[in-house]
């Protein structure tokens, strides 16, 4: 785990002057699973936001194997959080998974059989191939999750980027995209996950990050996923029981 | 039915065409009123470059009409980027103030030519055929035949090479911007071909009737569809019924050609509104009232799940323990009978295996709320498709 996959430098992130992330420095090694927690506010979704250019910082940079994400795009992937598209435009679930297959389109260019059947090996990955020609407003809220994961998998990245895939899911479908977040970093991949639920840190993730528009501490979670850090971030006293 | 009449119903139909595809996307980004917005801004742009050229079908004029359609949107978003107003009332404050910067500009110094602000808000297809376009001499039809035909051409021709991204973006803003296809470049690509084609089709219907042609049919359509290509298919549709179906109304009614056109499109929308099969009112309504009963089912089917005891379960006693009206409980009795979920023995009523089973299932879905085991439900029951 010598690699560092994604290093961010000195980043700075405002919304109409107030910084809302403050002098971000992080190194994230390659094929590791990592959680970003922090309270609500803390800028976790700001920062993979800006770390993918959707969102432009005041100041700070980031790179991808020590290059530009523009150069370096087809070595990364994103899942959004569900909330941020309308389900209700009318598109499949199947059409939203080749979704994920164009960006090594390119402009123009449209999918064929070749991106068909990536996206159709992604949703059977995910266990939504009986699912491929339902309108995504007649998913359920797990199901809509899975359909975004699997559209980040067809991308084939290298590193994957993943804002609250948790939120609002039923049991199953967090086990299910937990399994394959596993399967990714046992690939070698790298995953970034905003995470919520605290309580599942040590069992899900191998490396943490504690934001709090400051980032508090980052490294791996059996060294750092303490009281003490939790204290520092969510500002109030902390005890979580780590399972050894 | 003479040419001139024809070519009426062609530049319509054509300009439906024209609006419907940029305004089925207006639609899905929930811009609908960027195009109100543009279609009166416009209105100084076309007046400088009648100044500039003295040609109202001047290649020039339209893109000057359009660039001011762009600078609407940007003036919009920026005032909507301070964060002291929102977008609704930044589009109520810069389209007026272009608009009337435009009917000054027309009372002041273009009074004796044929532009003035009736002409802008309504059009006058009736006079397009008059005005020729004519090629070495020969008269090869009307300009706005052929100006309405390019901007066509142009903008299906994007359409069918951006298709892929104008969805994306569409629907996914934050992933089309990770994958390298600019939001900002299709959001203004689309806004630029939402100008020109509404400067282009204004001249033709005017400004009202190019934001109905362009709203309307692309609203019609989403009711009626899960599939972007066949709403737009639907929009382009219903734009072109409307064009011809209003010209001959027009012409039944002797009124404004641009009044009737939009007139039918105002009632394809509501007749859609009303009967659309899964969207529309009256399906909605239904689908209500049949949750409702299926939900009374649930409770019926709960209650003899949970009782053994006979005089709980004595059809005498089923309006009284669960309190229903007469007229609901018959409704849900013939639902369970029609399902084979309860059976009668002697005026008691008592769970069959299926309707036992049907119970446990529905219970445990809400409350795990995990979908997998009652897909097969769906298809039967409303109150299981989420």
């Amino acid at each position: 785990m010598d690699k560092i996959a994604v290093k961010v430098d000195d980043l700075t992130v405002a919304y109409n002057y107030k910084p809302v992330l403050w002098d971000i420095d992080l190194e994230i090694p390659e094929g590791v699973l990592m959680a970003i927690v922090g309270p609500n506010g803390a800028g976790k979704s700001t920062l993979i936001k800006s770390i993918l250019g959707i969102l432009k910082p005041i100041a700070g940079s980031v790179s991808f194997y020590g290059k530009p994400y523009s150069k370096q795009r087809q070595l990364v992937a994103y899942v959004p959080q569900k909330g941020s598209v309308d389900w209700d435009f009318p598109t499949t679930a199947l059409d939203v998974v080749m979704m994920g297959t164009y960006g090594s389109l390119g402009w123009i260019k449209r999918p064929g059989q070749k991106e068909k059947k990536s996206a159709l090996e992604a949703l059977e990955k995910v266990g939504m191939l009986t699912f491929k020609n339902r309108q995504i407003s007649q998913l359920s809220g797990g199901q809509q999750q899975r359909i975004f994961l699997a559209r980040a998998l067809v991308q084939n990245a290298s590193i994957y980027f993943m804002d609250e895939p948790f939120q609002g899911v039923d049991a199953t479908t967090e086990v299910a995209i937990i399994n394959i977040l596993k399967e990714l970093r046992r690939a070698n991949k790298t995953v970034i996950v905003v995470h919520h639920d605290l309580q599942t840190v040590p069992e899900y993730f191998d490396w943490v990050t504690f934001l709090n528009v400051k980032k508090i501490a980052t490294g791996p979670v059996k060294d750092i996923f303490n009281d003490d850090n939790l204290t520092k971030t969510y500002g109030i006293n902390y005890k979580v029981s780590i399972q050894e | 039915m003479n040419s001139a009449q024809l070519e009426i119903q062609l530049i319509a139909s054509l300009v439906a065409i024209a609006c419907a595809i940029p305004g089925t996307f207006l639609v899905l980004r929930k811009m609908a009123m960027i195009s109100d917005a543009i279609s009166h801004a416009i209105l100084p742009g076309i007046v400088v470059g009648f100044f500039i050229t003295q040609d109202l079908n001047s290649p020039l004029l339209i893109l000057l009409a359009a660039l001011t359609g762009i600078i609407t949107v940007v003036l919009v978003e920026y005032i909507q980027k301070t964060g002291l107003v929102k977008e609704d009332t930044a589009i109520g404050l810069v389209f007026p103030a272009l608009f009337s910067i435009g009917v000054i500009l027309i009372a002041k110094n273009a009074n004796d030519v044929h532009l003035d602000v009736d002409a802008v808000l309504l059009g006058e297809l009736a006079f397009a055929p008059f005005d020729r376009l004519l090629f070495n001499g020969i008269d090869i039809g009307p300009k706005s035949l052929w100006v309405v035909g390019l901007i066509l051409l142009v903008t299906v021709s994007l359409l069918i090479l951006f298709f892929k991204e104008l969805k994306l973006s569409t629907f996914d803003e934050g992933l089309s911007a990770s994958l390298g296809f600019s939001p900002a470049i299709i959001h203004y690509g689309l806004m630029s071909v939402s100008s020109v084609t509404t400067v282009g089709a204004f001249d033709a219907v005017g400004a009202i009737l190019v934001v109905a042609l362009m709203i309307s049919p692309a609203a019609s359509a989403y009711l009626l569809t899960t599939d972007l290509k066949k709403m737009l298919g639907l929009a382009i549709s219903f734009g072109v019924f409307s064009a011809v179906f209003g010209y001959w109304v027009a012409h039944w009614l002797d009124a404004s050609i641009a009044g009737s056109i939009t007139t039918v499109l105002g009632l394809v929308f509501l007749l859609v509104y009303l009967f659309a099969p899964t969207k529309g009112i009256i399906a909605v309504m239904y689908r209500e009232r049949q949750q409702q009963i299926e939900v009374s089912l649930l409770t019926f089917l709960l209650h003899l799940k949970n009782h053994d005891e006979l005089e709980e379960r004595h059809v005498n006693h089923l309006y009284e323990h669960i309190n229903w009206q007469k007229v609901r409980a018959k409704s849900v009795l013939d639902l369970a009978q029609k399902n084979n979920m309860i059976r009668l023995d002697k005026n008691i009523v008592s769970l069959t295996e299926k309707g036992d089973q049907f119970t446990s299932k529905a219970i445990d879905y809400i409350m795990t709320n995990e979908d997998a085991q009652i897909e097969d439900m769906k298809a039967d029951f409303f109150l299981f498709r989420g």
